[in-house]
């Protein structure tokens, strides 16, 4: 099972933070912090992958990627493979974002945060990896960003002519 | 850039990431993240907020947070949300729950209602972001609210819904097997779903069940297998590739799960191996992701039963793993590897250099696993190296977690192949210095029982040897500026307890040393009560010998200082050894026997042995003991304070020193007869004990304890301990007292059986071997020589294994004789009590006698008798010593606890004898008073030569 999916620049600023099973506020900090710590300490060339039972628990791995000025960073338990996990973070970046928003960057995630929840929602769901098609992935976004840009154009006229009422 | 898709953001929003972003400092940061959530704060509460704009102030609450900032007062908002009918604003209603609150949140009842609607909406979407929602916040409470549209979902048109509706059946499954457990046919029917993707959404619960139970999935092994065929086939559609392998994470799962059902079961392996042999050749190795396939390959190959083929290929794949460039290849080479060379040993030999290369490698992760690798396949013959290699990299690290992992495997390696005492003790020392903070104190007490009782091997030279090397090298290792606390403490206790055995140390200077330790650490009490209690016990060994002891003047300072310390555990131990510097050499060398630290303790909670103080005490007119439970107007009070008493840890403030005398009288004292006007006097006694027992350092003060409390002790001959009390018991049965000494025998014995059956179980593990050895063994051929060390039986031998040690001669010489198995006696044991082996043989033979008159005694009756036998012979000197201080058994609290320590034994011990006997005779009365008189004839066969008055006592 995957327990977290955490995406933070290479400052440590976190970016976006998904845990799958619930953890308060300020222990989702505390761990990014110092899953940012290890990251930072690693030298170039070397395994995405860390032990990180000191920093989740027994039984947690964590695979991360750098891509520019970010780290993405997978927790998951011995139920998946290390190297899937490295390859859903490609998925993920390269054949989704990329052609979500074409060359992205550390502001298109940042500005797109509910965006990149959606996305990151079809490809995992209550922690298992659900869908690895990245154009049905693509396509259920389009479908909601559609629908969404529809509502939105028909919301702009309620929402007036409610206010135009309610004066 | 933002609008991309048309989720829209205000430039509002754009503006506070930017300047978020292009913050200097965390302090400003913080400062416009709390400037943000007063914005927030203020607009979200207005009334008429359009819908559009609060949407957005919800994703910049959610924003906020992630920040770390609290971001509660908005939940409501987010709730209210969901209830919205447009898709628009409930998708980010239900984001934003989802990320705020937990299951067990009080807002989320205010949800599942809106949640049970929308699965039933026509609207696919918005049934898909319920299920979503659903995975993350209903509870064991609410699932039965929304099971049945969930169950229903199963079969919904969209490929999307089913599979999502899958996946809230497995959190259910999660969260509460029991609450779905009637559902998981539905998993099984949805594994022939049409869509690829609603099969391979499947495969996550059937996987998490049948880890739980392989053996009721058995039936699906065929049709997981077919279901690998055709993927590796390429049979599904082409949308599943990926880097142009056919559906890998369906795969993956896949031959996970066939690993789990192949697992110990030949038949089920056999429908695999074909398939497994296709993906092996079929897999392009040269992405990622057929890597990982690859990788999971060999995990399946070493998980089923094993076929040689397929073995080979995956030596070939994790040869080719460790040749690769790629530091993740090489990780999952050294991992692959420390599973195949469970199955195959002989591969580790040819990737001997590609290890020692990732272990040099700048990579910490790499590095760590190959510490993995290397830990399984530890053997008696590569053990140094290993060890050693793992000490030096404990040093170079700072991460606390993974030091202490590395710090007891040392140990537990050391322990199980050290290949000499020297090693040892110089591995143990290295460990301690190093990481002597961080390791389980247990891990001291288990170094420190293995000085005290050596390997078990050879003879006893070989324990003297590495009590001395123990010795030399402390007192090397305490010129080091700054030691671990725990370090010390087994520094404190060896020197205590062997400093002066060899005799090439004299007892100034070791005790000059043991005042330096408490000096220079005179801020941790623990080690200074250990330094205090090694100087009673070298003062106590002086006087033993008969030498004149004058204290160092800095250890006269230092008891000045303790005597008058704030802490009552180490006043006591002062006053203690002022106490046992006043004695003479005879009752000195009962209190603090030397090298006796392994000798079991037995505890008489029934204190039997005031029984004639009580009775004479009644006689003279005191009133009778009137349990508590019985005094009227107590009752209510007893309750309250035991009540108390189980919740005293949870509260802070508690009258816990009235409450420990109470608790004590309660247990220890029989109910029979005890003036109730005692009540005050007998457990002031009893209660510094308990109170010195339990406070600090337990092992301190049990040892202290043990060496004190074992005081009547010495004179017996040990390995017979138990049984010293013999003559006791045969009063106790003809007093009046029958039976209460009746009751107290049986649990004697029921103990001391258990027991003997405890320590022969866990000596019969330590000669099989913890898994471990076992693997070693069956890995590398090599015989380990270290089957029958000592340690190793500790480990498998559970909490108490303190007493264990002791237990073992004496259960492995009954067992022996019981079923003369060939179960060798450790040699050590028998220099314990060689005088009196001596004084046993003789009068065994008049023994044999009686016995013929007992019908057919098996041979346990004949071993349990002899060890009376032996024990009798020898008792006298203790009952001897015990007289001799009459006068200090009614006035000094210690005497009376010796007393305690005393007695009990008699008790248990005697019980041990009768019950054995009538246990396998299973005699009607005649012949257990039959015995009876045979036991008591007996002693009068062998009267003691020392003290016969105690003996006429005793009989009558």
């Amino acid at each position: 099972m995957i327990k977290a999916v955490m995406v933070m620049n290479t400052q440590g600023k976190p970016r976006l933070a998904k845990f799958f099973d619930f953890l308060p506020v300020e222990k989702q900090q505390e761990l990014m912090r110092r899953v940012f710590g290890v990251l930072c300490s690693r030298p170039e060339n070397v395994s995405n992958f860390i032990e990180a039972e000191s920093i989740f628990g027994p039984d947690s791995r964590l695979v991360y990627n750098h891509f520019a000025t970010l780290y993405f960073v997978v927790v998951f338990d011995s139920s998946e493979n290390e190297l899937a996990m490295l390859d859903l973070i490609q998925l993920l970046v390269q054949q989704t974002l990329e052609r979500c928003f074409k060359n992205v960057c550390e502001l298109d995630i940042v500005f797109n945060y509910s965006k990149i929840h959606t996305i990151l929602d079809e490809i995992i769901l209550g922690g298992q990896v659900l869908e690895t098609r990245s154009t049905e992935i693509m396509r259920a976004v389009e479908e909601i960003s559609k629908l969404e840009a529809a509502t939105n154009a028909i919301s702009f006229i309620p929402k007036s002519a409610s206010s135009w009422l309610s004066r | 850039m933002g609008s991309q898709g048309g989720f829209y953001q205000s430039k509002e929003f754009l503006d506070l990431v930017k300047s978020i972003g292009e913050a200097r400092s965390k302090a400003e940061e913080d400062r416009i993240v709390l400037s943000e959530i007063e914005t927030l704060k203020r607009r979200i509460s207005e009334p008429d907020t359009p819908k559009r704009k609060m949407k957005e102030y919800i994703i910049r609450l959610v924003y906020v947070e992630m920040l770390g900032h609290d971001a509660s007062f908005g939940y409501i908002h987010a709730v209210k949300m969901t209830h919205d009918d447009t898709l628009l604003v409930k998708r980010t209603g239900y984001l934003a729950v989802t990320l705020f609150l937990n299951e067990d949140h009080d807002l989320i009842i205010l949800i599942v209602n809106t949640i049970q609607k929308d699965l039933k909406s026509d609207n696919y979407l918005v049934v898909c972001v319920a299920l979503n929602a659903v995975c993350k916040l209903i509870n064991e409470e609410t699932i039965p609210a929304v099971l049945p549209q969930i169950v229903e979902l199963l079969a919904h048109p969209k490929e999307a819904v089913r599979k999502k509706a899958i996946m809230a059946l497995h959190r259910f499954y999660q969260k509460s097997p029991s609450s779905v457990s009637h559902l998981v046919s539905n998993f099984r029917k949805r594994l022939c779903d049409n869509d690829p993707g609603v099969m391979g959404a499947t495969l996550c619960p059937l996987f998490d069940l049948i880890t739980n139970d392989v053996n009721s999935y058995k039936d699906l092994v065929i049709s997981f297998v077919s279901i690998l065929k055709q993927v590796a086939e390429r049979r599904l559609p082409k949308a599943y590739d990926y880097h142009q392998m056919p559906a890998p994470f369906i795969q993956i799962k896949l031959l996970k799960i066939l690993a789990l059902l192949g697992s110990g079961d030949k038949q089920a392996s056999e429908n695999m191996y074909t398939v497994v042999g296709d993906i092996f050749r079929k897999c392009d190795s040269s992405s990622n992701i057929g890597n990982a396939i690859l990788y999971e390959c060999i995990c399946c190959v070493s998980s089923i039963y094993p076929n040689p083929k397929l073995l080979e290929s995956a030596a070939d794949a994790i040869s080719r793993f460790l040749k690769s460039d790629s530091h993740n290849l090489k990780y999952m080479g050294i991992d692959a590897l420390g599973r195949l060379i469970k199955i195959s040993p002989e591969i580790a030999e040819q990737h001997q250099l590609a290890v020692i290369d990732c272990l040099e490698d700048p990579d910490d992760t790499l590095k760590r696993k190959t510490f993995e690798l290397l830990y399984k396949m530890t053997k008696s013959t590569n053990v140094e190296v290993i060890v050693d290699r793992m000490i030096d990299y404990m040093i170079s690290i700072n991460d606390n977690h993974y030091k202490t992992e590395i710090a007891s495997r040392c140990v537990e390696l050391a322990e199980q192949f050290a290949p000499s005492n020297q090693w040892f003790i110089q591995t143990m020392n290295k460990v301690f210095e190093h990481a002597g903070d961080l390791v389980n104190i247990k891990v001291a007490h288990n170094l420190m029982r293995l000085i005290a009782e050596g390997f078990g091997e050879d003879d006893n030279t070989a324990d003297s040897q590495l009590r001395s090397s123990a010795v030399e090298s402390y007192l090397y290792i305490l010129g080091e500026p700054k030691l671990p606390s725990v370090f010390l403490q087994v520094i404190c206790w060896v020197l205590g307890e062997y400093g002066t055995a060899d005799g090439k140390y004299s007892a100034s200077y070791i005790t000059g040393k043991l005042c330096d330790v408490a000096e220079a650490y005179s801020n941790d009490e623990t080690v200074k009560a250990y330094a205090v209690t090694a100087l009673m016990k070298i003062y106590a060994f002086e006087i033993a010998a008969g030498r004149m002891v004058d204290m160092l003047p800095e250890c006269h300072s230092l008891m000045e200082e303790f005597l008058a310390s704030h802490s009552t555990d180490l006043q006591q131990r002062a006053y203690e050894l002022q106490a046992v510097i006043g004695l003479d050499a005879h009752a000195v060398e009962s209190i603090m026997p030397s090298d006796a630290s392994c000798e079991d303790i037995e505890v008489d909670k029934a204190l039997s042995f005031l029984n004639g103080y009580i009775q004479e005490s009644i006689e003279k007119g005191a009133q009778p003991y009137i349990p508590e439970s019985e005094r009227s107007g107590m009752l209510n009070i007893s309750n309250f304070r035991n009540q108390d008493h189980h919740e005293a840890s949870s509260h802070g403030l508690r009258f816990e020193a009235y409450e420990l005398p109470k608790q004590t009288v309660q247990a220890r004292i029989p109910p029979a007869s005890l003036a109730s006007t005692e009540l005050v006097p007998v457990p002031e006694p009893v209660y510094p004990r308990e109170s010195y027992q339990t406070t600090t350092v337990p092992s301190v003060s049990s040892d202290a304890a043990s060496t004190e409390l074992k005081l009547r002790l010495d004179g017996v001959q040990k390995k017979w301990g138990r049984q010293t009390h013999f003559p006791s018991t045969s009063t106790s049965n003809s007093t009046s007292q029958k039976t209460v000494n009746g009751i107290t025998q049986v649990d004697g014995s029921n103990t001391a059986n258990s027991r003997t059956r405890e320590t022969y179980d866990s000596r019969k593990q330590v000669e099989i071997s913890p898994e471990k050895q076992k693997l070693a063994a069956s890995l590398f051929g090599g015989p380990s020589k270290t089957e029958k060390k000592s340690a190793t039986g500790h480990k498998s031998s559970k909490p108490s294994s303190h007493m264990v040690k002791s237990h073992a001669p004496k259960s492995s010489m009954e067992v022996a004789s019981e079923k003369t198995s060939p179960v060798q006696q450790p040699p050590d044991l028998l220099d314990f009590g060689e005088p009196t082996v001596k004084s046993t043989a003789p009068s065994l033979d008049p023994f044999k006698d009686l016995e013929g008159l007992l019908e057919p005694t098996t041979q346990v009756s004949s071993a349990v008798n002899h060890s009376s036998t032996a024990a009798v012979t020898k008792s006298p000197d203790i009952m001897g010593l015990y007289t001799e201080t009459p006068a200090g058994a009614h006035h000094k609290d210690s005497d009376i606890l010796s007393g305690l320590s005393n007695s009990p034994m008699t008790n248990m011990v005697g019980g041990t004898t009768t019950m054995q006997v009538a246990q396998t005779s299973k005699s009607p009365n005649l012949k257990d008073s039959l015995e009876k008189d045979a036991l008591v004839r007996q002693m009068g066969v062998t009267p003691s030569s020392q003290n016969p008055n105690l003996f006429k006592d005793l009989l009558g």
